[in-house]
C-alpha cells in the first residue's frame, strides 16, 4: 500500500523555528513545561516543513500547548480534540498532526472520540498529559485519580474505579502505546520522536504533575529513593531489567508477570522478558501497561508499535481507486447518469 | 394488449395513487417503476414514500405497513393530499389508509389476502369487503395472489417466487388503468436482473397477467389519461431531496475546487445524504461516518480549518447535539454546511415524520451571541441549489450555514431538470495567499467583514485558533472588554451582510392584497397550491414564501406592508411567525400552524384562507 506521507522540509529546522511568542501561562513548576520543551526539541528533528504541523487540543491545561508552540494550531472544545484532528488529518494527509489532551479531556468528556480515533487508527500523535487531576477548574477528581483520594468533589475519598489508560488504549486496539515522566525530558524527547515515527494513532501517555491540585500524585514513580526500583524503561530487544543495580528484571510465570532478582533462587538473565514493541499480539503489551508498584516496577518507554494500515491511506486508496475505475469523472456525468429523458 | 373497446377515456389534469402493503410487499418499487414510467412519459409527478418506524414489524399487522404515494399530473406542486386510487395488498394497509382516499375512489385490494386471520389482525370485526363499510368507494376485488401463481405456472413452481413477485400484478392493473406502456419499465427489470433473466420473466408476466385482469373486470369501465406537463424544453430526471441536496455539496465543491469533507452520523430522516456522497469517492468526497453527532460536526470543523469545503447532516436530535460544535465554528469563523432534516420532535419525537419545529433551534440554540447563516429548501429538487447556496454562502462568508430541509423533501422525489456545471454560478473562497505579509487571522474585508481562509501547509502562514475569543485582527487570546463588545458586533455584521449577497424576496399575486400568505422552507407546494385555486376563483390573495431566513432578504418589510392581513403558515407552533413579530414587529400577524407530523394539505389551507376573506 501506498503511504501518503508528510511533506520533508528542504532546511534544517531547529527549536527556535517553533518557538511562539505567547506567555506561558503554566503553573510555575508544573510538569507541562518539561513536555513543551520536548515537543520544542523533537519537531527539528523529524524533518518534516514546520507549515505542515498542525497542533490541535481540547480544553485543560494541557490544552493550552497550541499557542506556546509556533505551527498551524487549533484550540477546540472540551474532549472534542480526537474528532477536529480526525477531520484535520482525513482532509490532509500531508500533515504532521498533534493532539494535546488530558485524562479529564480525553479519558472522561471526551472518551468516546479517544477510543474511536484509537480504533480507527488515523495517523496523529497524541500526547496525553495524565496528572490525576481536574486542573483547570481548580481540582475535582478525574477518571485516573486513585480510588479514595481527597479531592474538592471527593471529600470523603473518590468511590471510583480509576483508568489506567494503556489498557483503555490497548482495549481500543491501539497500535502505539508509550509511557513517559514529565522528570524525565530526554526520555520523553526519544518516545515523541518514535510516535512521531509511528504510522497510526500513537498514544503518549505522560505521568505529569499538577503542583497545586494533586502534587506528588505520581510521587511512588518519580521520587529519588523510588524510582530505580519502581521504573523499568523498555528498550525493544533488550532484557526488561530494572533497579539500581539493574540487577532486577521481569519475568513470566504461571501466566502472571513477576519481578525477579538475578543471582537469587537461581535466576538468570535469562529468565528474563525480552522486549519485543512490534508484536502484533498486544497480549504482553496489556500486561506490562498494567504492572504498577509496590509490587510491580511502571513500564515506562515504547510499550507497543504494531504496524497495521491507518484510516488515512484508506481513504486515499479507496479514492484513487474510484477515480480510476469510475465512469463518473465530473459533476456533470453524475448529473446526466441513470434514467434521464428530453423534453422536447 | 388487446385493446379492447368496451373501456372509455376520461381525461383528468391530476392523479393520486398510493400503493400500500405490508412492508416487504415491495410498495416502494412498484411505486418507482409507475412514477418513473408517468415522468417518462412526459406527465409531472411528486412521489412520497411512507413507511414504518419498524425495520420487519410483526407480517400483516398496521405496524407494518409500507407505502409510496405517486402524485401525477400537467402540473404538480406536492405529493398530493388524498387519493384517487388507492392499491391495499392486505387487510392491514387497507384499514391504515382508508382515511386517505377521496370519497369515490377505486380501491384495488388483494381478495385473496383477506382471510379470516388478517382480517383479525388487521383489527377489522367483519370482513370490510362485504360489510358495507366500502359503498363509498369503487371497490375492485382483484384475486392478485391466486392470479400471479397461476400466471407463472409455466415459470415457476416456487412458491416464495410467486409471492414477491405479486405486486407486479397491481401494478399491471395500474398500467391498465394510466393507459401505460410497459417499454420502460420492462427495460428497466431486464437492467436490474440482467444476472437473472428468469426473475425479470417472472415479473414481466405477472405485469401483464394483471393488465389483462383489469382490461377484463366490469368496475373498471374507464381509462384514465393524464396530458402532458407543460414543462421547459431540457433533460429532465427524478431526484429525491436528499439525494439533490448532496449533489448540489458536490457540485459546490466541483465549482469552488474545494475538496468536500462529511463527517456525519446516520439518522432517520437524514442519512441517504450520507449514503449518496459516500458513493462517490471518484469525485473526490471524503465522507467519514463518526461515532457520534458531535464528532460528525467535529471532524467537519477540523476539515474546513485544513482546508476542505466541510459538511455535517443530520435531523434535529442530532442538530442538539452540535450545538456547541457550531459555536466553535462561529467562534474560528470557518465555513462549515449543516443540513438538518427535520422531523416531529421534541426528544427521538416521530423520526420518520415531517415538522418544521427546528427553526428556533437553528437561529438560537447555542450559547452566547452566535449568529448562524440560516436558508431553507422548498422542493425535492431544489434542495440541489440550496445546498450548493449554503456552501457557497458559507465558504465565501466565512461562517457556518445551516440548511432546513426536511422529511418530506429529503424522501419526496420530483421531477428535476439537469443543469449544466458550466451554468451555476462560481464560487470565490477567500483563501489567503502564501508568505502574505499582511496575512492576520483576524484582519477583515473592510466590506464583508470576511477573514481570510489560511489553511494549513501553506508556508507564511502559520496561526493559531480556537474557542477562546480572539483579540480583533491579530488573533491572540484576549478578555479584553471593548475587545469582545467588537468582536461580538463583527461577528453579527458579517451574518447580516450577507443579504447583499442573497435574491430579493418575491411575490406570487398583487402587492397590495387582501390577504398575504407567507410560508417557508418545504411547505411551498401545498400553500402555493392553496393560494393558486383561490387566485382563480378571483379572490384577492398574494403568497411569499421564504427560502433565505437569517438574513431575511433586504426588501422583507416592503413585502410585508401593503396588504389588509398577513397569515403565516408553518408546520410547528408559530416560529417563523415569531421571528417576523421580532424582526418586523409593524405588522400584524396571523397564524396557520399544524404540528401532527403531516403536511399541509392544500384544502386545510384553502379552509383556513377563505375564512379569513370571509371576515369583516
Amino acid at each position: 500500500m501506498e503511504n501518503y506521507t508528510v511533506e520533508r522540509s528542504k532546511v534544517e529546522l531547529t527549536k527556535e523555528d517553533f518557538v511562539s511568542d505567547q506567555m506561558v501561562k503554566w503553573c510555575p513548576g508544573c510538569g507541562d513545561h518539561a513536555i513543551l520543551s520536548s515537543v520544542a526539541n523533537v519537531f527539528p528533528k523529524i524533518g518534516y516543513r514546520k507549515e505542515n504541523f498542525c497542533l490541535v487540543s481540547g480544553i485543560g491545561c494541557s490544552s493550552r500547548f497550541p499557542y506556546y508552540v509556533n505551527t498551524y494550531g487549533f484550540h477546540s472544545i472540551h474532549g472534542r480534540a480526537a474528532a477536529v484532528s480526525s477531520g484535520v488529518k482525513i482532509a490532509n494527509p500531508h500533515l504532521s498532526v498533534w493532539m494535546a489532551t488530558g485524562d479529564g479531556d480525553s479519558l472522561a468528556i471526551g472518551g468516546n472520540h479517544f477510543i474511536h480515533i484509537i480504533r480507527r487508527n488515523i495517523d496523529i500523535n497524541i500526547m496525553l498529559f495524565n496528572n490525576q487531576i481536574y486542573g483547570l477548574t481548580k481540582g475535582q477528581y478525574s477518571p485516573t485519580t486513585p480510588m479514595g483520594s481527597f479531592t474538592k468533589t471527593s471529600p470523603q475519598g473518590t468511590i471510583e474505579h480509576p483508568f489506567n489508560p494503556g489498557e483503555l488504549i490497548l482495549g481500543a486496539q491501539g497500535t502505539f502505546f508509550a509511557r513517559g515522566v514529565d522528570t524525565n525530558p530526554k526520555m520523553m524527547t526519544e518516545i515523541m520522536f518514535e510516535a512521531a515515527r509511528h504510522d497510526g494513532t500513537s498514544v503518549v501517555e505522560i505521568l505529569q504533575n499538577c503542583v497545586i491540585f494533586a502534587d506528588k500524585t505520581h510521587a511512588q514513580i518519580t521520587s529519588k529513593d523510588l524510582r530505580d526500583d519502581h521504573q523499568l524503561h523498555l528498550k525493544n530487544g533488550e532484557p526488561m531489567l530494572f533497579g539500581k543495580e539493574k540487577n532486577k528484571g521481569i519475568r513470566m510465570r504461571n501466566s502472571r508477570l513477576e519481578a525477579v532478582e538475578i543471582g537469587k533462587d537461581g535466576i538468570t538473565e535469562d529468565d528474563i522478558l525480552v522486549h519485543d514493541q512490534y508484536q502484533q499480539d498486544p497480549g504482553l503489551h496489556l500486561m506490562l501497561a498494567k504492572m504498577a508498584p509496590p509490587h510491580l516496577p511502571i513500564a515506562l518507554g515504547v510499550i507497543r508499535s504494531a504496524m497495521y494500515p491507518t484510516y488515512d491511506d484508506l481513504v486515499e486508496e479507496q479514492i484513487k481507486y474510484a477515480k480510476e475505475n469510475s465512469k463518473i469523472k465530473n459533476m456533470d456525468d453524475l448529473l446526466n447518469s441513470g434514467d434521464t429523458w428530453v423534453i422536447e | 394488449m388487446t385493446g379492447k373497446t368496451k373501456k372509455q377515456f376520461i381525461e383528468r389534469e391530476d392523479v393520486v395513487v398510493k400503493f400500500v402493503g405490508d412492508s416487504g410487499d415491495g410498495m416502494q418499487l412498484t411505486g418507482t417503476l409507475f412514477s418513473d414510467n408517468a415522468a417518462i412519459g412526459g406527465n409531472d409527478i411528486a412521489t412520497f414514500p411512507d413507511y414504518p418506524a419498524e425495520i420487519r414489524a410483526p407480517h400483516n399487522t398496521i405496524a407494518g405497513v409500507s407505502g409510496f404515494q405517486v402524485h401525477i399530473g400537467k402540473k404538480v406542486h406536492t405529493t398530493g393530499d388524498l387519493c384517487d386510487v388507492l392499491v391495499a395488498m392486505n387487510p392491514a394497509s387497507l384499514k391504515a389508509n382508508l382515511k386517505w382516499a377521496k370519497i369515490g375512489a377505486t380501491i384495488i385490494v388483494d381478495a385473496d389476502s383477506f382471510d379470516e386471520r388478517s382480517i383479525e389482525k388487521a383489527g377489522y370485526k367483519t370482513n370490510p369487503m362485504d360489510d358495507g363499510s366500502l359503498d363509498k368507494f369503487n371497490l375492485i376485488k382483484a384475486p392478485v395472489s391466486s392470479f400471479t401463481k397461476e400466471s407463472l405456472k409455466e415459470l415457476t413452481t416456487d412458491v416464495k417466487t410467486a409471492e414477491k413477485s405479486r405486486n407486479m400484478f397491481a401494478l399491471g392493473i395500474i398500467y391498465f388503468i394510466f393507459d401505460r406502456k410497459f417499454d420502460t419499465t420492462f427495460e428497466y427489470l431486464d437492467k436490474k436482473f440482467k444476472k437473472n433473466p428468469l426473475v425479470s420473466e417472472i415479473n414481466k408476466t405477472v405485469m401483464k397477467a394483471g393488465y389483462i385482469f383489469a382490461e377484463n373486470v366490469d368496475a373498471l369501465e374507464s381509462q384514465i389519461h393524464i396530458p402532458k406537463a407543460t414543462l421547459e424544453k431540457g433533460k429532465y430526471r427524478n431526484i429525491t431531496g436528499n439525494v439533490a441536496t448532496a449533489w448540489g455539496l458536490l457540485a459546490a465543491s466541483e465549482k469552488s475546487g474545494v475538496p468536500l469533507f462529511l463527517g456525519s452520523y446516520p439518522i432517520t430522516p437524514a442519512t441517504e445524504i450520507l449514503m449518496e456522497l459516500a458513493k462517490h469517492k471518484s469525485l473526490g468526497a471524503k465522507v467519514f461516518q463518526a461515532e457520534d453527532e458531535i464528532a460528525g460536526i467535529c471532524s467537519a470543523i477540523g476539515a474546513s480549518f485544513a482546508g476542505s469545503m466541510a459538511c455535517t447532516t443530520t435531523s434535529g436530535p442530532g442538530l442538539s447535539l452540535k450545538s456547541e460544535a457550531i459555536g466553535l465554528a462561529v467562534m474560528t469563523e470557518l465555513p462549515l454546511v449543516i443540513v438538518d432534516v427535520q422531523r416531529g420532535g421534541p426528544s427521538t419525537g416521530l423520526p420518520t415524520k415531517s415538522e418544521q419545529s427546528d427553526l428556533y433551534q437553528a437561529l438560537f440554540g447555542r450559547n452566547g451571541e452566535a449568529p448562524c447563516i440560516v436558508i431553507a429548501a422548498s422542493s425535492p429538487s431544489n434542495c440541489f441549489y440550496f445546498a450548493f447556496e449554503a456552501a457557497k454562502l458559507s465558504m465565501e462568508h466565512m461562517t457556518p450555514v445551516i440548511l432546513l430541509t426536511d422529511g418530506y423533501l429529503g424522501n419526496g422525489s420530483q421531477l428535476f431538470k439537469i443543469p449544466k456545471m458550466a451554468d451555476l454560478p462560481k464560487i470565490n473562497p477567500p483563501i489567503a495567499k502564501p508568505n502574505d505579509p499582511d496575512y492576520k487571522p483576524y484582519r477583515r474585508d473592510p466590506e464583508t467583514f470576511v477573514r481570510q481562509w489560511a489553511i494549513p501547509g501553506t508556508e507564511g502562514l502559520r496561526h493559531r485558533i480556537g474557542g477562546l475569543e480572539k483579540e480583533n485582527i491579530i488573533g491572540t487570546v484576549s478578555t479584553d472588554p471593548q475587545n469582545h463588545q467588537l468582536m461580538v458586533d463583527l461577528r453579527e455584521a458579517k451574518v447580516q451582510k450577507v443579504a447583499d449577497f442573497i435574491p430579493l424576496q418575491t411575490i406570487t399575486g398583487k402587492e397590495n392584497a387582501d390577504i398575504l400568505v407567507v410560508s417557508w422552507g418545504g411547505t411551498q407546494g401545498a400553500v402555493l397550491s392553496a393560494v393558486e385555486a383561490l387566485q382563480a376563483e378571483g379572490k384577492s390573495i398574494a403568497h411569499a414564501h421564504f427560502n433565505y431566513i437569517m438574513p431575511l432578504p433586504k426588501n422583507t418589510a416592503d413585502i410585508l406592508s401593503g396588504h389588509k392581513k398577513i397569515i403565516v403558515c408553518e408546520l410547528n407552533s408559530g416560529q417563523f411567525v415569531n421571528y417576523l413579530r421580532m424582526k418586523h414587529p409593524e405588522n400584524q400577524y396571523r397564524q396557520f400552524n399544524k404540528v401532527q407530523g403531516l403536511p399541509f394539505f392544500v384544502n386545510e389551507l384553502t379552509a383556513a384562507f377563505n375564512q379569513i376573506l370571509e371576515e369583516k
